[in-house]
């Protein structure tokens, strides 16, 4: 096991390192001299020559580099030219909406998509199964955004149990926050959650099938024992990759879902770096979600192992 | 006394009806053998004595498993039946127990599924359990995974679940048809022993006749869902009724004549040949460690041999196979067909692919199913510098089908449209559409049944008759390998044991382990 989780670690590690070169090369070094780029065609030379020393991109490609990823592992994602604030100042601002944002949505997708799903699956054919799946049906169909305004328009201008949108801040109160965060975050769960059920359903299904099932069943376990106590963690491999998967979208994907309730999130923040040319904060957040993703799929990994005793001698 | 009776059970799933008007019983302490070819209903009277047939299935008649009328009893007093009265075990150990529990968890929930102890004491009997059926705990302990233990070991694990509350009905679902044949010993001898000591009645269900003779007191044969005879074994053997039984059991000990090899140039040449596998880093920056399959292999195949290469899983046949395919490189020695290499470089010697075909196992998995028997058995043609276009295409299709018994007209159809054994008859036709010099039979009739096997094997022997054919057969099944071979190659752990003329080594073993396998290997009784 200790192997297991070293050999994932290492692969962090290089995974990291290799996506930050690329990065690097893409933003920096490729479309030419990144000042007269952020600056745009009409800028004066001695704008651009200002630029280029704050940036510090007089020294060589070599040391902007290590300048750039030694400054990150000590938090320093330099300074936004738009904004006039430190990069690491901007994503504290975005991260503390978006992190929640996504874990709560992650959350409720799974609450609602495991029972969505075993239900699905332990009643295959039948009127509840077929159900459940028009539902995911639905869910996968209804873009988010029309979701997440109609339910503006029922919960908070109609019955006004939510605000419409903004964030007051999490110094304003955790359930505040929470609130805030409600009507966002299950628009979008919804689609994550609809798609999560259908994986469980097709892989419980697949389990179910499976000779150990009526190994299970000839020892005088019912189907539904079965189930439960056979089939469910052994179809959570396939899901546990989804939801991996989901985590990172639900983390900078929603930028749609900021914009229709105003939150002040990543999504946004790098939507209007782009928009402004703002390199630095660009890259800066690039490489955070990146980050993200690689840390993710390390504890999709550890998952697995955790689950499946198979992948714990392997190295 | 009467354990389990069954009356005119009938079952049709979905309306198509799978059996027929069955009846017979089990005594306690009995041990009855249910045979027949695939397709006989064997495995869905098992299925139907559990209650656990599929969605669909309609029951009629009755199943009275001491007293109680399976058929008119309600899910939950099945769910109390199935593991307390009557217990079951299944062919494929692979997959039969689950991959995330342990085994000392897994036989345990036998014990506490029907409330029979508490979890300590479950686990103290699971371990008792464990260690009967041949796994003791010092070697075995509880928290191994199924994926630690080997294919025999599994099954003792299954058995281990099936028996552990004392049930009075072991049903076993061809017990040892994925085992290794000295493992099969074992595991029959260790079934038979626990029917002697728990008194319980054994229905074995399996298609291999030898097993059926040496196991069971009686015999029930089934066919097309019908029970065509049944019997105590011995007054069975001597006295078989049905035209069916005894087809049967002539298809079983079916042997084939074989043309005597007048040809004697030496062919294949297998030269000190060692074949490798990496195996996974022991630490995280260490060196892989190798595991060696095949280890200093030598032999050679005569124009007009027909070679032998018998050998439990593992032991290095399909490497070996491969290697001289020149699908792999080897890491030492020599493989050359006609002295050139099979090998050169980094890919295939292509002068030498030409010359070799194979027939696999697997008649089902070989084919592409989007494709037409034209097109499959033409497959080979891709080898051929020139392949032939046009009418000498249609011809060379058209011949090679009838070689093998089929019609030209097959040509146009689709795999699905084929049996198992006109399957592997095709398997041939696109081995032979290029006249190679040596054909490589990979466990090529393993999966037929008896009476399909047997046909197989006279069109083989119908092949050596008519053309200069050389062919390596691979296979676990000794009486096959006897009849179709004149020369064997007895393999273990990656070493040629022993080789030499068929009858030879069959009558006089000469290495240890040769004789215990031919000793391991049930016999038909003769006649």
């Amino acid at each position: 096991m200790i192997r297991y989780i070293l050999g994932r670690l290492l692969s962090l590690v290089i995974s990291l390192i290799v996506a930050s070169v690329v990065i690097f090369v893409v933003i920096e070094i490729a479309p030419g001299d990144p000042a007269s780029f952020m600056l745009g065609i009409n800028a004066q030379p001695e704008t651009v020559a200002a630029l280029r020393t704050e940036l510090g991109l007089d020294v060589s490609k070599v040391e902007r580099y290590f300048a750039w990823t030694t400054g990150m592992l000590t938090g320093d994602f330099g300074t936004s030219y738009t904004y006039r604030s430190p990069v690491s100042e901007l994503i504290m601002d975005r991260v503390v909406v978006s992190l929640p944002l996504a874990i709560y949505a992650l959350i409720l997708s799974t609450v609602i998509a495991f029972p969505a799903g075993i239900y699905a699956a332990s009643r295959r054919g039948g009127v509840g199964d077929m159900s459940v799946m028009g539902a995911t049906q639905l869910g996968v169909a209804i873009p988010n955004f029309w979701f997440a305004m109609i339910m503006v328009l029922i919960f908070a201008i109609n019955l006004r149990w939510f605000s419409a949108g903004g964030f007051p801040g999490w110094d304003k109160g955790f359930f505040g926050g929470i609130k805030a965060l409600t009507l966002p975050a299950i628009s979008l769960a919804l689609p994550q959650a609809a798609i999560l059920a259908r994986v469980m359903r097709s892989s419980l299904l697949d389990m179910l099938g499976e000779d150990f099932i009526r190994t299970a069943r000839a020892k005088g376990l019912s189907q539904r024992q079965a189930l439960w106590k056979h089939a469910v963690r052994n179809a959570l491999i396939p899901v546990l990759t989804i939801i991996g998967l989901q985590f990172s979208f639900l983390l900078a994907g929603g930028i749609i879902i900021e914009q229709v309730f105003f939150l002040p999130g990543l999504g946004r923040l790098i939507f209007q770096a782009i928009s402004a040319r703002d390199l630095i904060v660009v890259e800066s957040v690039v490489m955070l979600l990146v980050f993200v993703v690689i840390v993710v799929n390390f504890a999709v990994d550890i998952a697995y192992a955790a689950v499946d005793p198979r992948l714990r001698t392997q190295a | 006394m009467t354990l389990l009776s069954l009356h005119d059970l009938s079952i049709a799933i979905n309306g198509k009806p799978i059996l027929h008007n069955v009846s017979f019983d089990i005594a306690a302490g009995e041990i009855v053998a249910v045979t027949g070819e695939s397709g006989s209903g064997k495995s869905m009277t098992a299925l139907g004595i559990m209650g656990l047939l599929p969605r669909g299935a309609m029951a009629t008649g009755r199943i009275d498993l001491d007293g109680v009328d399976v058929l008119r009893t309600d899910e939950a007093a099945l769910c109390k039946m199935r593991g307390n009265d009557v217990g079951m075990i299944f062919q494929e150990p692979m997959t039969a127990l689950n991959p995330v529990q342990t085994i000392g968890d897994q036989v345990a929930e036998t014990i506490l599924v029907h409330g029979a102890a508490d979890k300590r004491e479950a686990m103290t009997r699971a371990a008792a359990m464990l260690d009967r059926v041949g796994l003791p705990n010092d070697r075995f302990p509880l928290s191994r995974y199924p994926h630690e233990l080997s294919g025999g070991q599994r099954q003792r694990v299954v058995i281990a679940m099936a028996i552990a509350l004392r049930p009075k009905l072991l049903i076993a679902d061809e017990p040892t048809t994925a085992l290794d044949v000295t493992t099969q010993a074992t595991i029959l001898d260790l079934l038979r022993d626990l029917v002697d000591e728990f008194g319980m009645g054994l229905l074995m269900i399996t298609h291999d006749l030898a097993v059926v003779a040496n196991m069971a007191d009686r015999i029930v044969v089934m066919q097309h869902g019908q029970l065509v005879e049944q019997g105590a074994t011995d007054d069975l053997l001597r006295n078989m009724q049905h035209p069916y039984t005894k087809a049967l059991f002539a298809a079983s000990a079916h042997k084939v004549s074989l043309p005597e090899n007048t040809q004697s140039a030496p062919f294949l040449s297998v030269q000190n040949v060692t074949r490798d596998y990496r195996t996974p880093r022991k630490t995280l920056f260490g060196q892989p460690g190798a595991f060696r399959a095949v280890n200093n292999v030598s032999f050679s195949l005569n124009k007009g041999d027909r070679l032998g290469l018998v050998g439990e899983s593992g032991c290095g046949k399909s490497t070996l196979t491969r290697a001289i395919l020149g699908l792999e490189p080897v890491q030492s020695g020599r493989i050359t067909l006609n002295d050139a290499p099979v090998f050169t470089g980094k890919k295939p010697n292509a002068d030498v692919r030409r010359k070799m075909q194979v027939v696999f196992q697997d008649p089902y998995g070989s084919f592409n199913p989007r494709h037409r028997v034209d097109r499959l058995i033409t497959e080979p043609f891709h080898l051929l510098d020139t392949p032939p276009t046009g009418a000498a295409r249609t011809n060379a299709i058209a011949k090679a089908l009838t070689d093998v018994g089929l019609t030209p007209d097959d040509a146009t159809k689709y795999i699905h449209e084929f049996s198992g054994g006109q399957r592997q008859r095709i398997a041939i036709a696109r081995a032979l559409i290029t006249d190679p010099e040596l054909i490589v039979f990979d466990e090529a009739v393993s999966a037929l049944d008896v009476s399909v096997r047997a046909q197989v094997l006279d069109l083989m022997a119908k092949l050596c008759r008519e053309r200069p054919l050389s062919y390596l057969f691979i296979s676990h099944d000794l009486s096959v390998v006897r009849t179709i071979t004149d020369r064997v190659l007895v393999m273990k752990s990656g070493e040629i044991v022993e080789q030499g003329p068929t009858e030879d080594v069959f009558q006089n073993p000469q290495h240890p382990y040769t004789q215990t396998l031919l000793a391991a290997a049930p016999i038909l009784p003769d006649g």
